[in-house]
């Protein structure tokens, strides 16, 4: 019974983030609209979106290989998995043992390897184009990503998210500089790995300077489907990240009963919808950067991380 | 005399009699031999091409003396179909040379590139304005040789004709290398719409519809120049109400379109928040444009002889109080733009476009003021009204994004206080006259041909006219300003990145509808 119930939580979480992550994006595009004095489609409508495209033909180039058919499964299901092993309203959920950052980086990883050599498969310029500057980008994000893992383990001495939650909770954190430093590098981290403005836009036209856009370019119906929810999961993912371990208050301790994992859903929520918020607000007051520029913001975020993990070093040491 | 003394245009064709009935300016009939020396005049001159298009077999070339605004038509008869090229003196010649061949067949001696321009091999003839010859039925479109590039490690990325966004179709093709452009081409032609072949024996009401209809965006500025090309060729004198009901309806376009400029180049670099204030901004001028002259863009509302609509006087104050609505509003947007430093690290040194280039391609619009050449149409030659109101032409030096962004705000700022200048002191009278065609009984007029030089939104706008005895066209050339700024849009992105490409092609706004006819 109890294995059964558990199994019930683990698998409500994977459903949440499921069915919140177009909310994500639906929430920070009406933000966007409205601060720039626009009504905006309602927060619903990416549900319409993914329906729509869903219902729709898959249109194939005709020299694309098998790689370009199962990539969209393999980020969609790589993404997921990750997303749902993210403490969302619950900690110590059963498969929490393994919701270890550096799986989820490395689930994140697969995603990305796939979904770049999808890009490249058909040959076209603009899949190239947003290839090597997606590599580009990831490969300065991930070694800031895992800094700031580190700074985060070694004040918990643990890598299970779970744990590090769970620590953040208690009393015995205190103000640490190397924490603020660690959530700046995170939300860094966040924007250039989804995305957002100022790396890429996500609503551009512009075909010259998409990078995320230009990678899937060739894809189309259901494809693009999975596509467009696993990006939604994956900026999701992020965002709940970045709450539970900076603003874990509200979860849902291991063991609690119906009502508090009730409210736990509910605060998360509520976390994940200011969250967002505070995202579209930034995108509105930024422009984009120029390509190379990027490198530059991802090696601050970098330092970021380097510094805090030396900072916790130095402070053991005294 | 000392030895670098170089002529001014007049005085260079003091000595040649003008043809009888061209107006405003002189059109000079020059034979080969004097057209070879002019040719050979050219490097060390400041004359300016500002059009050159065939009529019938002969080539004609209409230049402006930078130095003293002076403007003159000079016509050479072809020699079985050639003449010499004007490319070697003027860069700029060169694809108004190929469009001469595509739709005349006259074609330019010694002229370097001489690929098809307009004729993508897809019209139902050859030289619609020429022979008029058939395709070869079946005949399937040539391909287009791009400008071949030798080197190891580059690659092409071919962008259009059809764009991601709702944008107007052209092909560009890059050559890069990585992510720095190599070189750029552009092949336009894509929205050919054989508007100087339609113009051909149509009745002045229909010929002015059209020519408004050259370019969506400049519609005010192309039927002003028409207008005053047919009455430079009439010799029709106009009510002094109409020129000034016409600068407003030119200025209420330069504003409308300057605003959406500046918020698609900085929704360019996704900072929407410019793009939908500005969107605002223009959506209260066209507004206002449909209240006062029924129709948001002023479509045909510009015609030979005068106006079509008065300004009455809701509409007066309508439009005082747009400015006095405006100002405010897009005040604190140029603060905005000044202030926000992720925007101006896009903005500045991007896409920098050099003075030579500017003054070898007789660049107009806020591309050449961007870059310190202060052409300004409505300044010199000039034309009523700006010639009894003082305002200054904006000019700036860097010849960047920014720059050309600075010069937008500069003359949207301009237009405002022209339009209430404007206002102030409309003339009272009637708003348009008849254009009396040559075959009318004791009707004065003379049958002629007139030219005249017009400052829209993107820069000059240039149009011939040649009328028959009863009125109609027998000729019509439109020349749009975009002919000279977009081989400066391909020169600037040379060693940019691709990726600032939408910017600094939204910084030029070039029209694809215009060149392409």
């Amino acid at each position: 019974m109890a294995m059964i119930q558990s199994l019930l939580a683990q698998g409500f979480q994977m459903m949440l983030v499921l069915a919140v992550a177009p909310l994500v994006i639906g929430i920070i595009r009406k933000v966007k609209a409205r601060l720039s004095r626009r009504i905006g489609p309602s927060i619903f409508q990416p549900y319409r979106d993914l329906i729509r495209l869903a219902r729709k033909d898959t249109v194939v180039a005709h020299n694309a290989s098998w790689l370009f058919l199962v990539a969209p499964y393999i980020v969609f299901a790589a993404i997921w998995v990750a997303a749902a092993l993210v403490p969302t309203y619950a900690l110590g959920l059963i498969f929490s043992w393994s919701a270890d950052i550096i799986v989820i980086v490395g689930l994140l990883a697969l995603a990305r390897f796939f979904l770049a050599l999808a890009g490249l498969d058909v040959g076209t310029a603009f899949g190239g184009i947003g290839t090597s500057r997606e590599m580009m980008i990831s490969s300065l994000a991930e070694p800031a990503m895992l800094m700031i893992v580190f700074t985060l383990s070694l004040l918990a001495q643990s890598t299970q998210l779970s744990s590090i939650a769970h620590y953040m909770m208690t009393a015995d954190v205190g103000l640490r500089v190397s924490c603020g430093l660690a959530l700046l590098g995170l939300v860094m981290v966040t924007i250039a790995e989804n995305g957002r403005v100022p790396v890429d836009n996500p609503a551009t036209h512009l075909e010259l300077t998409m990078v995320h856009e230009a990678m899937i370019l060739e894809y189309s119906g259901r494809h693009l489907a999975l596509i467009e929810l696993a990006a939604a999961l994956k900026l999701t993912l992020y965002l709940s990240m970045l709450t539970c371990v900076f603003l874990p208050w509200g979860i849902a301790l291991n063991g609690a009963k119906l009502p508090v994992l009730g409210l736990g859903v509910l605060i998360y929520l509520i976390k994940i919808t200011v969250a967002s918020a505070v995202l579209a607000a930034f995108e509105v007051t930024v422009a984009k950067m120029r390509v190379f520029r990027v490198v530059d913001f991802l090696n601050f975020a970098l330092m970021l991380g380097l510094l805090a993990t030396l900072l916790l070093f130095v402070s053991r040491s005294i | 005399m000392i030895a670098s003394y170089h002529p001014t245009l007049s005085e260079y064709l003091a000595h040649n009699p003008g043809v009888e009935g061209h107006g405003p300016w002189p059109r000079v009939h020059l034979v080969t031999d004097t057209w070879l020396a002019l040719i050979s005049r050219l490097p060390l001159s400041r004359w300016d091409l500002l059009a050159e298009w065939a009529d019938g077999d002969k080539v004609m070339a209409a230049i402006r003396d930078d130095s003293d605004g002076a403007v003159a038509v000079l016509s050479l008869t072809t020699q079985d179909g050639r003449f010499p090229s004007l490319s070697h003196g003027w860069p700029s010649a060169s694809r108004l040379e190929r469009t001469i061949a595509d739709l005349s067949g006259l074609t330019a001696d010694s002229l370097g590139d001489t690929r098809p321009w307009l004729d993508h091999g897809t019209w139902p003839v050859q030289h619609p304005l020429g022979a008029a010859t058939a395709h070869k039925p079946g005949a399937l479109p040539l391909p287009y040789a791009f400008l071949p590039v030798d080197s190891e490690g580059t690659h092409q990325i071919p962008v259009g004709p059809v764009h991601a966004g709702i944008i107007e179709p052209g092909h560009f093709r890059f050559t890069c290398f990585g992510e720095a452009v190599v070189r750029l081409e552009d092949r336009l032609g894509y929205t050919h719409k054989g508007t100087e072949t339609l113009m051909a024996g149509a009745d002045l009401e229909r010929a002015a519809r059209l020519a408004g209809r050259i370019s969506g965006d400049s519609t005010v500025a192309y039927a002003l120049a028409f207008a005053r090309a047919v009455e430079a060729a009439t010799g029709t004198v106009i009510p002094p109400r109409a020129h000034w009901v016409r600068a407003v309806m030119a200025e209420m376009e330069r504003i409308a379109n300057h605003f959406g400029d500046i918020g698609a180049i900085c929704n360019d670099v996704a900072f929407s928040l410019m793009h939908a204030h500005c969107g605002w901004l223009r959506e209260r001028v066209l507004q206002a444009a449909a209240a006062c002259f029924g129709h948001r863009l002023m479509m045909d509302r510009v015609v030979p002889g005068g106006v079509s609509c008065d300004l009455d006087d809701a509409g007066t104050q309508r439009l005082r109080d747009l400015v006095r609505q405006l100002r405010p509003r897009f005040e604190e947007l140029v603060t905005l733009y000044d202030s926000t430093p992720s925007l101006q690290s896009r903005m500045l040194t991007a896409g920098v476009v050099q003075p030579e280039w500017v003054r070898q391609w007789g660049t107009g619009g806020f591309v050449g003021r961007a870059t310190g050449r202060s052409f300004d149409a409505r300044r010199s030659p000039g034309y009523e009204p700006y010639s009894q109101l003082d305002f200054t032409v904006p000019v700036r030096n860097e010849g960047d994004v920014n720059a050309r962004v600075m010069i937008r705000i500069d003359e949207v700022h301009q237009s405002l206080s022209l339009i209430e200048r404007l206002l102030q002191a409309m003339p009272p009278g009637p708003i348009h006259t008849a254009i009396v065609s040559a075959d009318a009984p004791n009707s004065g007029n003379r049958h002629g041909e007139g030219v005249a030089l017009v400052e829209g939104f993107r820069g000059d706008v240039f149009v011939s006219v040649r009328l028959n005895a009863n009125g109609t066209i027998a000729r019509c050339h439109l020349r749009d300003p975009s002919w000279f700024q977009w081989p400066l849009l391909m020169a600037a992105i040379k060693d940019c990145v691709v990726a600032d490409f939408p910017l600094c092609n939204k910084s030029f706004n070039c029209s694809y509808s215009g060149p392409d006819l």
